[in-house]
């Protein structure tokens, strides 16, 4: 347990834990919190793998943790770390087990009072219309050699088959495919587990929510977004590459172990771990994380399709008329090989974003030329009863954290702490009185996700604010929600 | 030896996930109990049928590892087989397992899952083997 005393206050929103922490670090920790919320955050483990993940070969800067951390396996949720590609090591337990689990978001040109009357008829189509819950298989069928070409070209294989176009790529990370993508290094286990669940939701913390903007904090980065109006309907999708992901996960732990062993690597929990960024093993995972990562921004784009579909149906007109154009996708678990300035000098890393977004700032190369004058969007969704963010990055966070900001709310509490506090009906009568609609295949998993089981995201997005991490431009509430 | 599922485990807390410490008197209840708890925290268990069998085998290097493929095992099963075994006949020698095993074909939808556990971690994992007693303490991803 990280106690008050062995962390150094740096300012407001920074707290450094000393490299002399723990013997075998090899950089300092830095948390990104206000002191109320380090309160909570000392409660549990989290700083305790903060300071693990300091162990890792090659490690630059600092093991970072950003405001929404909770306690994860290995590395903490909201974990960013960046290993030097020349003699760093690459760790799954840093992408987690839902590799590239993220958010997509879709603006319209409705307005709330025009769909408050619907909303019910929405969720009810989205929710028939969109695979959701536990183990759910998509409507899509693929033979393997399909499968081979979803995981080497991501969502492009989805705007090839009529899911999606051009300008969604355009408006994607990395344009939704991870050239390193090599399907052989995926294994026949991982790709049986993931060809059925192609188009589906899932369960978990997996949701599509109909939101509306509340308030617009720079009206010249929310123009950008298409976004010029409270009341504006938005629409969010979150979820990752399901099964096939996890079984990569797994696989590559797997083979991680032996590799600890190989090249001596010690390390502090067997979560963490890695092999050479420069080996046969690490470059075999990435190869095979960009599969997964590219499944996952296949698998969004379908959903996107079909959330336009229902979209059209229940208010009879077309997607032109609608204006469901896509903001913006995000990853929030991967690791990235980017070029960023250490000690003065411009170096390849390797950047592992466990539970946090890429952040860059206006002018950085990989920022869509739409944005290019206003800086990467990042979508922060919050607990389904309170609200979300939109932020983009900032030079700031290219200068500390690798361009990286929070991904969410951060749980606060275990699941079956949640469980205890609320039956999940009486979350749903409560989200109704708010006028927010829910539909879920489990309502009993309601309660764990409930507001009170996360921190409140606008804590989290004004500590990422005040640190100069990201900076917030819109922020929406939820109409309804399907819960996977 | 064939051990019922529905004891010997405990369900633990974490803030992210969900865990479990499983308990035996040898490495085979161990892994057996391992079993039987992650399925409590996923299905309804209680008025599973066991026919359909199913035989496993697993190989390696340590009995953490070793566990850890177990439950993955499972887990793979009930995803791609949609198969949930719930009785178990392990045998663990020099590490390798052998378990047959008996359960119920059962489409995801039903009504008996609890919910989706999609890996066992190794997270702070270890086997600890004490006054003839084994217990390990698993976290899951959900």
């Amino acid at each position: 347990m990280v106690r008050q005393g062995e962390m150094r206050r740096i300012d407001d929103y920074r707290w450094e834990i000393p490299q002399d922490y723990k013997s075998g670090m090899r950089v300092a920790g830095m948390v990104y919190a206000d002191s109320t919320m380090l309160d909570a955050i000392r409660e549990e483990q989290s700083l305790e793998q903060v300071a693990n993940v300091a162990f890792l070969p090659g490690i630059v800067g600092r093991s970072l943790a950003m405001p929404d951390i909770h306690w994860g396996y290995g590395f903490p949720i909201g974990g960013v770390a960046a290993t030097r590609i020349s003699d760093g090591v690459v760790s799954p337990g840093g992408v987690g087990y839902d590799i590239n689990c993220g958010v997509r978001l879709l603006r319209t040109n409705l307005n709330e009072d025009e769909v408050r009357p619907k909303i019910k008829e929405l969720i009810n189509h989205l929710f028939s219309n969109v695979p959701s819950g536990l183990g759910s298989e998509g409507k899509i069928r693929i033979s393997q050699k399909e499968m081979d070409d979803v995981l080497a070209s991501g969502a492009a294989w989805a705007v090839k088959k009529g899911y999606g176009n051009r300008q969604d790529l355009d408006v994607t990370e990395e344009q939704g495919c991870m050239e390193m993508a090599d399907p052989d290094k995926v294994s026949d286990r991982a790709k049986k587990r993931g060809m059925p669940q192609l188009g589906s939701l899932g369960s978990g913390n997996h949701f599509l929510e109909v939101q509306v903007v509340r308030e617009i904090y720079d009206q010249t980065a929310a123009a950008a977004m298409g976004i010029t109006r409270e009341g504006q309907v938005l629409m969010m999708i979150h979820t990752g590459s399901r099964g096939l992901g996890h079984q990569v996960c797994d696989d590559y732990l797997r083979l991680m172990g032996g590799a600890v062993r190989k090249y001596e690597i010690a390390l502090p929990d067997r979560q963490l771990a890695c092999a050479p960024v420069q080996s046969d093993e690490g470059r075999d995972y990435l190869a095979a994380m960009a599969c997964a990562a590219n499944y996952a921004w296949a698998n969004r784009l379908c959903i996107a399709h079909w959330v336009r579909e229902s979209f059209t149906k229940v208010f009879g007109k077309d997607i032109d008329e609608l204006g469901l154009e896509q903001i913006y996708d995000v990853a929030h678990n991967i690791a990235k090989i980017e070029e960023h300035i250490v000690d003065g000098k411009m170096i390849r890393l390797c950047v592992h974003r466990k539970g946090a977004t890429r952040a860059f700032p206006a002018g950085q190369k990989g920022v869509p030329d739409r944005y290019m004058s206003v800086g990467q969007p990042v979508l922060i969704p919050g607990d389904m009863g309170r609200c979300s963010f939109v932020a983009v990055g900032t030079e700031r966070a290219m200068q500390e954290t690798f361009g990286s900001t929070c991904h969410g709310a951060g749980r606060l509490q275990s699941r079956g702490a949640a469980r205890k506090i609320m039956r999940g009906s009486d979350v749903a009568n409560e989200l109704a009185a708010k006028g927010i609609y829910v539909r879920t295949d489990s309502v009993e998993s309601l309660a764990e996700e409930a507001s009170y089981a996360y921190k409140d995201v606008t804590d989290v997005v004004g500590i990422a604010q005040g640190a100069g991490i990201s900076r917030k431009i819109i922020m929406a509430a939820p109409l309804g929600v399907i819960k996977g | 030896m064939l051990i019922v599922m529905g004891m010997r485990y405990e369900v633990i807390d974490h803030t992210a996930d969900i865990g479990i410490v499983a308990y035996g008197s040898n490495l085979n209840a161990l892994f057996s109990n391992a079993a039987a708890g992650m399925l409590s925290l996923m299905v309804k268990t209680d008025t599973l049928r066991h026919d359909v069998t199913k035989t496993i085998s697993l190989e390696a290097g340590d009995s953490e590892t070793l566990l850890v493929e177990w439950l993955n095992e499972l887990l793979y099963i009930i995803y791609t087989e949609k198969l949930v075994l719930c009785r178990f006949d392990i045998l663990i020698d020099k590490g390798q397992l052998m378990s047959r095993c008996a359960g119920q074909r059962l489409e995801m939808k039903s009504r008996r899952f609890i919910r989706e556990i999609k890996a066992a971690t190794y997270h702070n994992l270890e086997i600890v083997a004490k006054d003839g007693e084994y217990s390990a303490r698993i976290i899951f991803d959900i």
